[in-house]
């Protein structure tokens, strides 16, 4: 087990500020970081692959007139901390020079500890026998429930994380993070016939969550879903209206809308609504939020990757932008004042803008009402990944879906993929139901993948590009 | 300048000794460390500079039962390297009896020349002066380019190794840097539109910085004047490095691994059968001298090798590890990853046609008249393509050529089947074009669902 941070560090750290500092840095800001990962997979009646993975590390970063420059390194002794400030330093033409004034680092403020009561987390996470029990009971489920399967798998990730945050503003602060994940997926095949298909659930904070995981309803779904989809028959390309289910879902808005409120894009210039806070962006319909509060949620967080604590971030309200999701750059060069959301995959990363738990909240309508309201059109049960371009254009692709004619769910397709410009889209989301839920996810960007929750109850788009065949 | 190093004796003692003093005799581990910088700008400022020192190992232990286990971390201090010990000893109860690794037969065997030099770095400050000039001369070339929101330029230093209690030491040591300018392109009233190039080389300043340029330009210029394209089926020419994302996508087909894991669209029997035209061939070629990240030797240290996947239209090798290797009674080949399963993976594929056969048309991409979309680059592969089932529905930038004139697709996707597109290949143009992703030609297939907007 490795020595956990504390407030031991205080010293060394303050020592880093100072030198920074003294080199005439805007802000310094030094984060450690330990993790300790378990990986187990299971395929068929044997676990297959067991990765234990630990690590440890610091990234440094120091800003300086509108710029920063950011150093990470495994060596977390004085002078490999040191070497690693001074590198950064030097890419801002800063050097350390101790006989400099220190007046604008003020000293470490209060020691905030939010691992307190944290710190049993991992003793608590199920053992590699305990985790590998319950995949094969998830594999086992999927041969008792499934038809024309050539492949089972099931698998289970544990990231545990502790971080210290310091910074030369004062920021002092320490927690424990554990996110969990679990999936099963399956290859059917018949014939010429294939299906594949997955589910993964994931939480935050909750070490005995695999104890409590519904194996057998997850086995279900995935059977039923691959079974339907089997000899399910290609998607006819054309513009159509589409309702999306709610939970995963909400991948549309994280990749149609989400990633262009991020503060980052109006750095780069890569996003329409950079100018656009107060004025109507979507339907009426819509009101979005992205926050890092909901218990348990992938997307959920004590502080952020800079030591603050997570806001609730309303980004539309009844169509309207509200606001942007800030970090620490962000507000530094675009004025959004930050909104706990500065984010990294690792200490190998410099934080930025990132969404947490990012959903479109529940509407007032039956998710029925959605697709009785359409005449002909594609009801998008389950989606895959997506991603979106540097001019807003963006894409997902759509796992399960049906065939909607004349207000009813008929057959099913596959090989759907839905495209896209923001501008045009959110404006046609114009039915939103009453049963918003939510989904874990993991989202990759300029500070590398992270874990967030997408979400949204059932919503109607009046008309989007399918493409298939 | 920092230097971050790995010293491969040294290492191997102080494993050794551990695991000695722990019972463990067979084991063997692969290390990496490595030594970055790069730099990104936003119209002439800095925008972001970074560096990292980088190290990790991970190292596999076999039990008294002969089952693996494995454990991964970047702290390589004996304190470190006795967890990691210990940990990969525990996971060893976990091993999966059906599926034992053991050493490469071909971890000693001699390792191919690769006259690669290490090229000098020449630190932060020259790449960031760089940058700006290239983003600066850029944003000089078009007036509706109006910045280069995606750019990079970057230079590592790295070191790879490869031990095992057997006395097998293997290590490489290499150079590499990289350059992608992305620009963003607005008229009044237009759609903003994107596009760019990427270059390699083993130092930063061997890097083709004008022809970066150039073609980032003459890209994003070329999809400035757009229109939707009408829904339908439509014969396409996949640019090179289109059609290397494409087969890259489906590369499980040419994999061992996935074939026993029953993933693959192969199967045991498939060798020997009919995959692709009988012009079209395909090799994996890691030791390709334009190919930058090139490595002597796999994971599990087996020297690496130019391999036959394709060969007149038929099916010749699958990529292996020395697990799949002995199941399928075979060498390996220099395709693996290190893990308690194994991973196998390609390195560099070099598509072409088979000598002496030809598809019997002239088909040009610069040259032809009759309708077709040149397809320049696919996106979102990682969630469009359905490699378990060979179908694909893809996103896609390019042309709808009509006449000889390219007007540009608004916004598009591309859909088929990865084996009906293989025998539907109409012809691979002449020239073999070196891009990042690996070499091919133009690749004309005679039909495709393209879906538009119009």
């Amino acid at each position: 087990m490795t020595e956990s941070f504390s407030q031991a560090w205080s010293s060394t750290l303050q020592a880093l500020l100072r030198r920074g500092s003294g080199a005439g840095a805007n802000l310094v800001e030094v984060f450690l970081e330990h993790t300790d990962h378990l990986g187990l997979l299971a395929e068929q009646e044997r676990i297959t692959s067991v990765n234990p993975t630990f690590a440890r590390g610091a990234g440094i970063r120091v800003f300086h007139n509108g710029r920063d420059g950011f150093v990470s390194t495994n060596d977390l002794s004085v002078e490999g901390l040191t070497r690693a400030l001074d590198q950064a330093l030097a890419m801002l033409d800063l050097e350390a020079n101790m006989l400099a004034d220190h007046s604008r680092f003020e000293g470490l403020g209060v020691f905030k500890d939010y691992g307190l009561e944290k710190a049993q987390w991992l003793q608590q996470c199920p053992s590699m026998r305990d985790a590998s029990s319950r995949l094969l009971e998830g594999t086992s489920q999927l041969e008792r429930l499934g038809h024309n399967l050539q492949v089972r798998r099931g698998s289970y990730s544990r990231d545990w994380q502790e971080v210290l945050v310091a910074a030369s503003d004062g920021t002092f602060a320490r927690d424990i993070r554990l996110h969990q994940s679990t999936g099963l997926s399956v290859l059917a095949a018949d014939g010429e016939h294939r299906s594949s298909v997955g589910r993964r659930y994931g939480s935050t904070d909750r070490p005995n969550d695999l104890f409590t995981w519904n194996v057998e309803n997850s086995a279900a779904e995935v059977c039923e879903s691959a079974g339907t989809m089997l000899r399910a028959d290609y998607v006819e390309a054309g513009q159509m209206p589409v309702v999306l289910a709610n939970r995963f879902g909400g991948v549309i808005f994280h990749e149609a809308c989400g990633h262009l409120l991020e503060t980052t894009q109006i750095e780069r210039g890569t996003t329409p609504f950079a100018d656009r806070v107060g004025e109507l962006i979507a339907h009426p319909s819509v009101t979005a939020i992205d926050e890092g509060l909901s218990s348990g949620a992938f997307g959920s967080l004590s502080i952020d990757d800079e030591g603050m604590e997570p806001l609730r971030t309303v980004l539309i309200k009844d169509g309207v932008l509200k606001c942007f999701i800030s970090d620490r750059a962000g507000e530094l060069r675009t004025g959004h004042q930050r909104t706990g959301s500065g984010r990294r995959q690792s200490h190998a990363f410099a934080a930025a803008s990132r969404m947490r738990n990012t959903y479109i909240d529940a509407g007032e309508h039956k998710p029925e009402d959605l697709i009785a309201s359409v005449e002909r059109g594609l009801y998008c049960k389950s989606m895959g990944g997506g991603s979106v371009g540097p001019t807003g254009q963006f894409n997902f692709s759509v796992e399960e879906g049906y065939l909607i004619e004349n207000g009813n769910l008929t057959r099913p397709v596959k090989g759907a993929t839905l495209i896209g410009d923001a501008k045009e889209v959110m404006p046609r989301i114009s039915m939103c139901a009453d049963d918003l839920d939510l989904a874990a996810g993991y989202c990759g960007s300029v500070s590398g993948s992270i874990f967030v929750t997408v979400g949204q109850p059932h919503i109607k788009v009046d008309s989007i590009t399918v493409g298939g065949r | 300048m920092t230097t971050n190093t790995l010293d491969a004796s040294d290492l191997r003692d102080r494993v050794q000794a551990l695991a000695s003093g722990a019972g463990i005799r067979h084991w063997d581990l692969g290390a990496a460390c490595s030594d970055d910088c790069s730099v990104q700008v936003d119209r002439g400022d800095a925008k972001q500079m970074k560096a990292a020192q980088r190290s990790s190992i991970t190292v596999r232990v076999w039990n008294s039962d002969g089952l693996v286990g494995i454990t991964s971390t970047t702290d390589l201090t004996d304190a470190g390297l006795t967890r990691a010990l210990e940990g990969a000893y525990q996971a060893s109860a976990f091993g999966n009896p059906d599926d034992v690794p053991q050493f490469s037969p071909l971890a000693t065997a001699p390792l191919p020349n690769q006259e690669r030099p290490l090229m000098p770095r020449q630190g932060i400050l020259t790449l960031l002066k760089d940058l700006r000039s290239a983003e600066a001369e850029l944003l000089s070339r078009h007036p509706a380019i109006e910045t280069v929101p995606y750019n990079g330029l970057a230079e590592s230093l790295s070191t790879n190794l490869y031990i095992n209690s057997d006395g097998a030491l293997r290590s490489i040591e290499r150079t590499q840097a990289s350059l992608y300018l992305y620009a963003r392109a607005e008229e009044s009233g237009r759609k903003p539109r994107s596009s760019g190039a990427i270059r390699m080389a083993l130092g930063s300043q061997d890097l083709d910085i004008q022809g970066c340029i150039d073609e980032a330009v003459e890209r994003t210029v070329s999809h400035l004047a757009y229109q939707p394209i009408e829904t339908g089926t439509y014969r396409v020419c996949f640019t090179p490095e289109a059609f290397l994302s494409l087969i890259g996508a489906f590369s499980s087909i040419f994999n061992a691994r996935a074939v026993l894991d029953g993933v693959s669209l192969s199967s045991r029997e498939s060798l020997g059968q009919q995959l692709a035209v009988p012009f079209l061939s395909l090799e994996d070629d890691g030791l390709h001298p334009d190919h930058i990240s090139a490595s002597p030797f796999d994971g599990e240290g087996t020297p690496t090798q130019k391999l036959s996947l394709i060969e007149s239209g038929f099916l010749r090798n699958f990529l292996h590890s020395e697990a799949t290797a002995r199941a399928f009674g075979v060498k390996p080949t220099g395709h693996a990853g290190l893990g308690a399963k194994v991973s196998v993976g390609p390195d560099w594929f070099v598509v072409g046609t088979t000598p002496g056969r030809s598809s019997g048309l002239g088909l040009d991409h610069n040259l032809e008249t009759d309708t077709f979309v040149l397809i320049e680059d696919l996106s979102a592969l990682h969630a469009g393509v359905k490699s378990t089932q060979g179908s694909f529905s893809l996103p896609f930038d390019g042309w709808l050529v009509k006449d000889g004139e390219r007007i540009s697709v608004e916004a598009a996707t591309v859909a088929g089947d990865i084996r009906s597109l293989l025998t539907s290949i109409l012809h691979l143009e002449a020239t073999q074009e070196v891009t990042h992703r690996g070499v091919s030609p133009h690749v004309w297939v005679e039909a495709l669902s393209i879906t538009g907007e119009a």
